[in-house]
């Protein structure tokens, strides 16, 4: 350990280091003298770092495909989408209206209990959640949530217009349609949805969506009935409330073919575009979210849930394939220390009061009556501490179980390879000896309620058993940093049951067909439009994530308006005032046809609709010709304009800057700019007034003065 | 005879299975006009289409084939699905109580059946433990399967053999006993037992479950558990009907067989005491009693069995405009026993009189009770009700009018004597009639009204 780096924190070393790392971690380290105790290769930190670089872990903006194909990237995308309905998709209630989360009229208490699936099988997140004990709580508003949501009444009929959507959506997938529509129950023991399960159906099988290089296929499409939001889910007790419950989705599946965490993004990206050029789905927060599945050469599928935002796919997916890659590095570890792995077990002893701890949250725990123990983990020395995620550690892993699965909230233990020492050596020595450990050992210190563990225990073994096998099957929970945590056991197919509460729908060839004629446009031929316009192709991603291509269609064919100036305007000018102004109410696109056909109408060029933009967006009522008071617009005559071009001449070389002339072309532009816009066309001024000055040159040259 | 390989299909899609050769649970590549699936070949439900092949595909979920889509069927391997809860030897401990589960064919733990698509009930105290181990905390349990009816298809016969195995299982010694029971007619069974089963030394506990065992959310383990605990524990040596209070899992209500009815078609808190409190709340591992007076446990093992029924009983529920030959045709028929459910406090039209009279020469018992549920019969009041009762229609108090039905059966089944009928009849047991009805035995707030949100804001449903 480099006693130059804790010493003095001006150090260069530190400083750099305070980029790498959690700045709180680092807080600590200066404090101590922990390290001095310690050689450079039992620092747990040093351990960590070391072990990064032994993972090869790169940051994303470094990493090439070479470095993707080096781990096996593989990701696939499961990507959900609400539908604009009315109504929910099993009941009556409004579809899309949202509570307060303090804003309920009554709270019913469940709990989830693990039931066989239709194969006679358990599923293993339903015993994980079942040894989770909760109790769950819904908040219901009578609005929003009916005797359905709450599973005091069996389904209604499947709302049709919903299922129109998602057939719509599944023929643009190219998906091989089903001929019956059979409704699954999927089970979700973590309470999200009050029934225990999620009435699901499949409409197509075997589809595929194109990207830019290369085709991704689909393995399905689904709709289902949206889950509940969660309010809070503190030790035993998780709290929901229903608004959400029972909305329309739809759930889109694709297969692993994705091979670096930009092509994910650029998938996400695609299939938002397309389920969106249907018009026909909700576009606001939490209306689309995304879970991907990821996994590393040798690793196993591993599902981060509920990615609100595409643009973090990309980390989130980089940082999941080298957390796998280190678990596997971690089980190769474990497998040349030569620990037999059915053998391994925990020991663990109760902590009396005999030891006398100061780091804070142990302290909090003995006050609050909690049982302390102290774990030993055989072999797991140097463990604990490797790398996994950045800032992240092994032992980040149990802890994350802990709370998930034990209930116990965090910080839910403290170990021998934590950063900053939270236990003094000494203790540590004397646990050491209390439990019989040997050199290569961990200890792990965790504490909970008395009830809680026996499964805490558990948890901490069974992780750790995993660690010899490297990367468990897991539902990961993501954070905005990149990183993800723990959330439950990833589920498999033996959680599906036929729902004996409702009838199979037929759908014949007539009725698909039918869908099939009414079709919006394939997202991959509005690219193809967009390209062959020559709309600038920064303004792509706007213009198909709000499904504007169709409008600027429209604008063209009915208004005559060139497609490269209805793709700018609205893909540069809007998107741009969109980011600044705040509309008092929602904004609407069809306001943009409104505006160019009043403008169209009214004989005023369409340039001036980038000036009148930021007034309609802010008030979106407000009515076109009061938008032209507001501006300061007066209509004048073309040639009470051109006709102001031979004076301005004159004063430019009165004012005689520049004898170039691009600038005096440029400076008559900007004098006459603001009684043209809406007036005449711009270039065909630009062109006036480049003549006017070629003119005017000949008239003064000097031959001609001759 | 051989095992069926297309369970549950018929017509074309038989056909077309046997045309390529597919059977049910075959692992197939079904080619067809909008492209591949693979999948498992499921059973179909027999009242469903023969239009559609079912699969299960690979991600567990299940589709329909459009037969007419079929191009070609590969099987491409079989494999068929065993279901089964895991079972477990219940344990047994000494210092727990000894508990019988009577097994009627409720959904306490049920599985799928793929002839009708509907859940059937699984039963036997090895899977009871496999789906509920909370159980041995409570008791020890022994169960027997009387027989497997769902709740509607439970009539005489079943009550008269459950109430004989009741008397067997407490004259063996048992602690308490448990009746697992579809909810349909739990109320009616729970009368019924009442009456057969009298002086009763143990707790006789009725259950069933709004929503089955195989989904997460049912309300069948809770609902065992406490009935397990009232059975084992608690001192009420009477029959009860044990079922959710609210529709939290939070208690269960111990509800007298006699004056209980289900009152929602879905909700888990469907059965509720009407005209009166519930007996007791119960938890997982307490009996709260909120009457005072009730038939205490005993050690002794004497119980009066009383297993008679007469089947020609029946019960009219009177609606505005109703014809004479209603009640004509039951007399015609042999009924021996009406119970009417008549208008507000005891009333039918006058047209109906003449019937009424018929009947009553024909020595048919007529008893009136009232479809408003709550409140007395009183005849008294107006015209048409001292006219009924000059017709010889005998006013049955506020015995609610299924339970007055079973009554009357057990009443007719015991005697032909009419005289006799109404000395039964009328005399009170375990509060089918009551003397008073509280203040807070009719409770049926509205929402809306500020104070009654405010409550169901603070106490959960």
């Amino acid at each position: 350990m480099s006693s130059a780096r804790i010493t003095c924190c001006e150090n260069l070393t530190c400083k750099s280091l305070c980029k790498r790392v959690n700045f709180s971690l680092l807080k600590v380290r200066h404090q101590t003298v922990y390290r001095d105790m310690m050689s450079d290769n039992n620092d747990p930190y040093n351990n960590w770092e070391k072990t990064k670089k032994a993972v090869g872990y790169v940051t994303r903006e470094k990493a090439v495909q070479a470095d993707y194909d080096r781990v096996g990237f593989r990701a696939g995308l499961e990507v959900h989408q609400q539908l604009k309905t009315k109504k929910k998709l099993f009941c009556n209630c409004p579809a899309g209206l949202y509570n307060q989360h303090d804003d309920f009229d009554a709270e019913i208490i469940r709990h989830m209990r693990p039931t066989l699936s239709e194969l006679g099988e358990y599923d293993g997140t339903a015993l994980m959640e079942f040894k989770t004990r909760k109790t769950i709580i819904y908040r219901i508003k009578n609005e929003t949530a009916c005797t359905y949501d709450i599973d005091d009444t069996p389904p209604f009929p499947m709302n049709r217009e919903a299922l129109e959507i998602a057939l719509e959506i599944s023929l643009l997938c190219r998906l091989n349609i089903v001929g019956e529509v059979h409704i699954t129950r999927k089970q979700y023991l973590d309470g999200s949805i009050p029934t225990g399960f999620q009435r699901t159906a499949i409409l197509g099988v075997e589809g595929e969506i194109p990207l830019r290089n290369k085709t991704i296929r689909l393995i399905q499409l689904s709709i289902e009935e949206d889950s509940c939001r969660e309010v809070s889910d503190i030790g035993h007790v998780r709290t929901y409330q229903t608004d959400r419950l029972g909305m329309p989705l739809i759930e889109t599946v694709t297969y692993p073919d994705f091979v670096n965490p930009e092509e994910v993004r650029e998938g996400a990206e695609y299939i938002r575009f397309l389920n969106r050029s249907t018009g026909k789905v909700f576009t606001g927060i939490g209306s689309g979210r995304e879970d991907v599945n990821v996994s590393c050469r040798g690793g196993t599928r591993v599902e981060i849930k509920g990615v609100a935002h595409n643009k973090w796919i990309p980390e989130l997916t980089h940082n999941e394939v080298f957390r796998q890659w280190s678990l596997l590095r971690i089980r190769d570890l474990l497998q040349k220390k030569g620990i037999h792995a059915g053998k391994w077990k925990i020991s663990h002893q109760e902590l009396g009061r005999g030891f006398g701890f100061t780091h804070e949250p142990l302290v909090r725990a003995r006050s609050e009556g909690d049982k302390v123990m102290a774990v030993n983990l055989p072999g797991f020395k140097g463990i604990l501490s490797h790398f996994t995620q950045p800032g992240k550690m092994f032992a980040d892993e149990v802890s994350g179980r802990l709370k998930v699965i034990a209930c116990i909230e965090k910080p839910n233990m403290t170990h021998t390879e934590t950063w900053e020492p939270e236990v003094s050596r000494d203790h540590w020595e004397r646990i050491g000896r209390f439990l019989k450990a040997e050199e290569d050992d961990a200890q792990i210190i965790l504490w909970g309620k008395e009830e809680d563990i026996p499964t805490a225990l558990e948890t901490v073994e069974e992780r750790c058993k995993w660690a010899f096998e490297g990367v468990p099957n897991e539902s990961r929970k993501s954070f905005e940093d990149g990183t993800t945590v723990f959330e439950r056991v990833l589920p498999g197919p033996d959680r599906m049951y036929p729902d004996t509460d409702s009838e199979p729908i037929p759908l014949d060839d007539d009725y698909i067909e039918k869908l099939r004629k009414n079709l919006p446009i394939d997202v991959c031929e509005r690219y193809t439009q967009l390209r062959d316009w020559h709309v600038p192709e920064d303004t792509y991603v706007y213009l198909l994530k709000n499904n504007l291509v169709p409008l600027i269609e429209r604008i063209n064919k009915e208004l005559g308006i060139d497609t490269r100036f209805a793709g700018t305007l609205l893909g540069h000018h809007l998107k741009h005032i969109e980011g600044q102004e705040k509309s008092l109410e929602e904004f609407r696109y069809e306001k943009i046809f409104e505006l160019l056909a009043y403008l169209k109408n009214n004989h005023i060029e369409p340039d001036l609709a980038k000036k009148m933009l930021p007034v309609i967006v802010s008030h979106p009522r407000m009515d076109m010709a009061s938008v032209l008071t507001t501006i300061k617009f007066k209509k004048v005559s073309r040639d009470d304009i051109i006709n102001r071009i031979p004076f301005l001449l004159k004063k430019f070389e009165e004012i005689g800057i520049s004898s170039d002339p691009e600038a005096r072309a440029g400076w008559i532009m900007g004098e006459l700019r603001r009684f043209a816009l809406g007036n005449m066309p711009l270039a065909e001024l630009r062109q006036t007034v480049e003549d006017y000055s070629r003119k005017r040159k000949k008239e003064t040259s000097p031959s001609s003065r001759q | 005879m051989s095992e069926d390989i297309f369970q549950g299909y018929k017509g074309k899609a038989l056909e077309v299975l046997k045309k390529f050769n597919a059977r049910v649970w075959g692992q197939v590549e079904i080619d067809t006009t909008r492209g591949l699936f693979h999948g498992t070949i499921l059973p179909r439900a027999e009242n469903d289409d023969d239009r559609h092949i079912v699969l299960k595909i690979k991600t567990g979920y299940n589709i329909g084939i459009d037969i007419d889509t079929v191009k070609n069927i590969k099987e491409l391997g079989y494999k068929k699905a065993k279901y089964q809860i895991p079972e477990k030897e219940f344990p047994y401990s000494d210092d727990k109580p000894n508990v019988k589960l009577l097994g009627t064919g409720g959904t306490i733990a049920s599985r799928l059946d793929y002839r009708t698509g509907a859940v059937i009930p699984a039963f036997s105290p090895g899977e009871l433990y496999g789906a509920v181990p909370e159980l041995a905390d409570i008791c020890n349990i022994t169960t027997e399967k009387l027989f497997a009816v769902f709740s509607e298809n439970m009539g005489p016969a079943q009550y008269i053999a459950l109430s004989r195995a009741i008397g067997k299982e407490i004259e063996k010694g048992i602690d308490g006993i448990i009746i697992g029971h579809g909810t349909d007619t739990l109320h009616h069974t729970a009368a019924a037992l009442t009456f057969m089963v009298q002086d009763l030394p143990v707790p006789i506990v009725l259950v069933g479950s709004q929503r089955s065992s195989d989904r997460p959310s049912s309300d069948a383990a809770l609902n065992l558990m406490h009935a397990a605990y009232a059975a084992g524990h608690s001192d009420i040596a009477e029959v009860l009907v044990c079922m959710f209070g609210p529709t939290s899992d939070e208690y269960g209500f111990l509800h007298r067989g006699t004056r209980v009815r289900k009152m929602h078609s879905s909700y888990r808190s469907t059965f509720r005491t009407l005209g009166d409190i519930p007996l007791a709340k119960v938890t997982k591992n307490s009996v709260t009693l909120l009457k005072k007076s009730y038939n205490q446990r005993r050690r002794d093992r004497k119980v009066t069995i009383l297993p008679y029924f007469e089947e020609k009983v029946s019960i009219v529920y009177y609606y505005p405009n109703m014809q004479p030959d209603i009640i004509d045709s039951l007399v015609e028929n042999g009924y021996r026993g009406i119970v009417i459910a008549g208008t507000g406090l005891g009333h039918v039209n006058k047209p109906l009189y003449p019937a009424i009279e018929r009947a009553v020469a024909k020595n048919v018992a007529v008893y009136m009770t009232v479809q408003t549920l709550w409140g007395y019969v009183h005849m008294y009041v107006y015209d048409t009700g001292r006219d009924l009762l000059a017709k010889g229609v005998i006013p049955a108090a506020n015995m609610l009018p299924e339970v007055a039905y079973i009554k009357l059966g057990w009443a007719l089944g015991q005697t032909d004597d009419l005289k006799k009928v109404k000395e039964i009849m009328l005399a009170p047991i375990n509060d089918d009639i009551t003397e008073r009805e509280p203040y807070n035995g009719y409770l049926v707030y509205q929402g809306g009204v500020p104070e009654v949100e405010e409550f169901i804001r603070k106490f959960r449903k």
